[in-house]
């Protein structure tokens, strides 16, 4: 059987058999406590350093933010965005709790639909799990409450994001992550918006992806009201 | 994938005569910005080391990971399929495509699937592939493999683009205008959503898989990856079996040096993490989730000198600074792998029979171990498979010959030094007056693109020395 045959052929290339017991026990060990190597001192910040460190490195990246005060902004703060770029005041939304809750009714003339993206959504709106300041890059966990299409398929997608769940460095997000459950089935880390640069090697924006990446920031600590 | 790896030399004549080639050649960006990327990281240097450390460590353990790796995928609901050869690695991917009823499959970048020919395959059994990466899918049209690891359509020109487009969507307008990239870019990505959405099967690479969650990464820029693996009903990871590190932090550190040593980013638009199939309750993502885990000669090169080869992470920087590659272009190696990673992993996978002249292709000038992220000692490993094709009897008879001559006197220093004062000599009389030499006998290819300056009188370097040397004694 190839298994075989593949770790076979690694056994005696290393010169061993399998590992002894103990060996592996020190490998689990190691995979259980997943040491952090040398992390960059870029981000080692303040919180409100580190906030403006995710701003500086999102827009550096080609992506806009916008900061609002509070939760109860976000749906008139969406609405001007959209209005600004001339877009139709339509979008797929996570069936987030937190984002379902804003006062989307307040606003009648944008159709919000909590769903997941379909080939046809013009604006999506996702909830961000956790910013990190190091490159300015969103970690986008998926869940019932926050679909993986949302991400990818609009051409303009917009994410809103607790000021609160910025962090420094990856390895914070990750614990995060840890700390709330098993793996979940796909996390993004979303660095601007789309882009390529397989012609000529000259960057041209909105490949496949979305064209603009539109960040809310949202000030205010914990869940809205 | 169909190899012309023999024939180097006959490639490499035609690349330096094709001017259109030259022309894309000539664009070069990526030293200015993988540096400028390297300046504003204060750590690079240190996390190079790091990264050497975290591989060497996974390789020395590789059964262990491979395994814990696995199990992990597995417990996730995903399966995966050990290929010790490639055909096996096709063979499990045409299965999986049939058992899903597949009509079309959606791919993302992946250079295993080209060593695998996975297209090629799927093609003659029925199955439309759709490249889906921007490089990719003009390649496809055109049916050119990949000139280079990260930017497969690196040897071609705007107008190449839109010959393509234009003979190949037959479907729009032929008088439409390409005012801009932009206007190719969003024909491609109009043309591409409709195969996302009727796609069956996806199919993706991975830059890393993690023991520790049972994860694939992939790393891009477009999103076509991402759109691959999340909108088929099954998606199909081909990796090779060193891809594997053991947990999020070891990959984390990884992608630190990944992206900058390979576009001059901090990071990639998209890194994405799978792990298994759709979860209860999930809107979308695919509902089957397997691994094609590809050995395909990489075990036989654990524990040989050729083991730091699978550190390699695949960003490119070698052949962005190799002056070969770049007058010659990713075809002239004539097969997946280009510029000195190739020159070294070709070998290991083809045979030095089939690809003996790619690690000759070299001045051994040594940028491309000045800048691999994972310190791999290239110029040293196509030293040894320099070594390996002389006591193999691949090296042609002159040049055997010549290297025998050479080896004889290199062992006796006074026949040696005779030998060098006697050519010094000639060589100093013929070139009087002249002060070079812009033609010589035999090294005719060599004087074309330089002189060789005449050696002035004085003696040679070890005359001079011992002359000096006296002089300091005295």
């Amino acid at each position: 059987m190839s298994r075989n045959a593949i770790l076979g052929a690694i056994r005696r290339g290393l010169k061993r058999g399998e590992l002894p017991q103990d060996q592996q026990e020190m490998l689990r060990d190691r995979m259980a406590r997943h040491p952090r190597h040398l992390i960059p001192a870029r981000s080692r910040l303040p919180h409100g350093e580190q906030v403006a460190l995710f701003i500086a490195r999102l827009e550096a990246e080609f992506g806009t933010l916008e900061r609002v005060p509070d939760a109860s902004q976000v749906p008139q703060a969406v609405a001007d965005y959209l209005a600004g770029q001339n877009l139709p005041p339509r979008l797929a939304m996570a069936p987030h709790p937190e984002l379902q809750a804003l006062p989307w009714s307040s606003l009648p003339l944008l159709s919000v639909e909590a769903r997941r993206a379909e080939g046809t959504d013009m604006v999506s709106v996702q909830h961000g799990y956790a910013g990190i300041a190091e490159t300015g890059t969103l970690m986008l966990p998926s869940a019932p409450e926050r679909p993986t299409t949302l991400n990818l398929l609009a051409e303009t997608a917009i994410v809103v994001l607790r000021a609160a769940d910025v962090v420094g460095a990856y390895e914070e997000a990750w614990d995060r992550l840890r700390g709330a459950g098993p793996m979940p089935r796909n996390v993004m880390l979303v660095t601007g918006p789309s882009r390529s640069a397989d012609i000529e090697q000259t960057l041209e924006l909105g490949a496949h992806g979305p064209r603009r990446l539109h960040v809310i920031l949202v000030d205010e600590p914990g869940p809205p009201p | 994938m169909y190899i012309t790896s023999p024939q180097f030399k006959e490639n490499a004549a035609r690349a330096l005569a094709d001017a259109r080639l030259q022309k894309a050649l000539s664009r070069t960006g990526s030293h200015a910005k993988r540096a400028r990327a390297v300046a504003a990281l204060p750590e690079f240097e240190r996390l190079r080391d790091t990264g050497r450390d975290i591989k060497n460590h996974t390789l020395a353990n590789l059964d262990f990971y491979l395994e814990a790796y696995a199990e992990k995928v597995e417990a996730a609901g995903g399966h995966v399929h050990w290929c010790g050869t490639a055909d096996e690695a096709r063979a499990a991917v045409l299965e999986i495509c049939r058992k899903a009823g597949a009509r079309t499959v959606t791919k993302g970048k992946s250079m295993i699937s080209e060593e695998l020919g996975i297209n090629d395959h799927l093609e003659a059994n029925g199955i439309r592939p759709v490249e889906t990466d921007l490089g990719e899918y003009i390649l496809q049209l055109r049916r050119e493999p990949p000139s280079h690891i990260i930017g497969p359509a690196f040897h071609l020109n705007r107008e190449d683009w839109e010959e393509s487009f234009r003979r190949s969507h037959t479907d729009l307008p032929a008088d439409r205008v390409f005012h801009e990239r932009r206007d190719i870019l969003a024909e491609a990505r109009t043309r591409l959503r409709e195969a996302f959405l009727a796609a069956d099967v996806g199919i993706t690479g991975a830059n890393f898989l993690i023991a520790e969650t049972g994860s694939s990464v992939i790393v891009t820029n477009e999103g076509n990856g991402d759109l691959t693996q999340t909108l088929p009903r099954v998606h199909v990871v081909l990796a090779s079996i060193e891809k594997v590190v053991p947990t999020l932090e070891d990959c984390t550190s990884l992608l630190r040096l990944l992206a900058r040593s390979a576009t001059g980013q901090d990071f990639s638009v998209y890194t994405t993490f799978s792990t298994g199939a759709r979860r209860p309750a999930d809107l979308d993502g695919p509902e089957e989730y397997h691994v094609v885990l590809v050995d395909n000669g990489r075990s036989a090169m654990v524990g040989t000198e050729f083991q730091d080869m699978l550190r390699c992470i695949r960003c490119a920087a070698c052949m962005n600074h190799c002056p070969v590659y770049g007058v010659t272009g990713g075809h002239a190696y004539g097969w997946v792998y280009p510029g000195p990673m190739g020159s070294v992993l070709t070998p290991s996978l083809v045979g030095v029979d089939k690809a003996a002249h790619l690690p000759n292709a070299s001045s051994f000038c040594g940028r491309c171990e000045s800048v691999c992220p994972v310190r791999i000692p290239l110029p040293k490993m196509m030293r040894h498979w320099r070594e390996r094709e002389f006591e193999r009897h691949l090296t042609p008879l002159p040049q055997r010959r010549a290297l025998g001559l050479w080896g004889w006197l290199a062992r006796r220093p006074g026949a040696y030094r005779l030998a060098a004062r006697l050519g010094m000599g000639a060589l100093g009389l013929l070139g009087r007056g002249r002060g070079a030499f812009t033609w010589m006998p035999g090294a005719a290819g060599w004087t074309r693109g330089r002189d060789l300056p005449a050696p002035e009188p004085g003696g040679t370097f070890m005359d001079r020395y011992a002359r000096q040397r006296r002089g300091a004694g005295e």
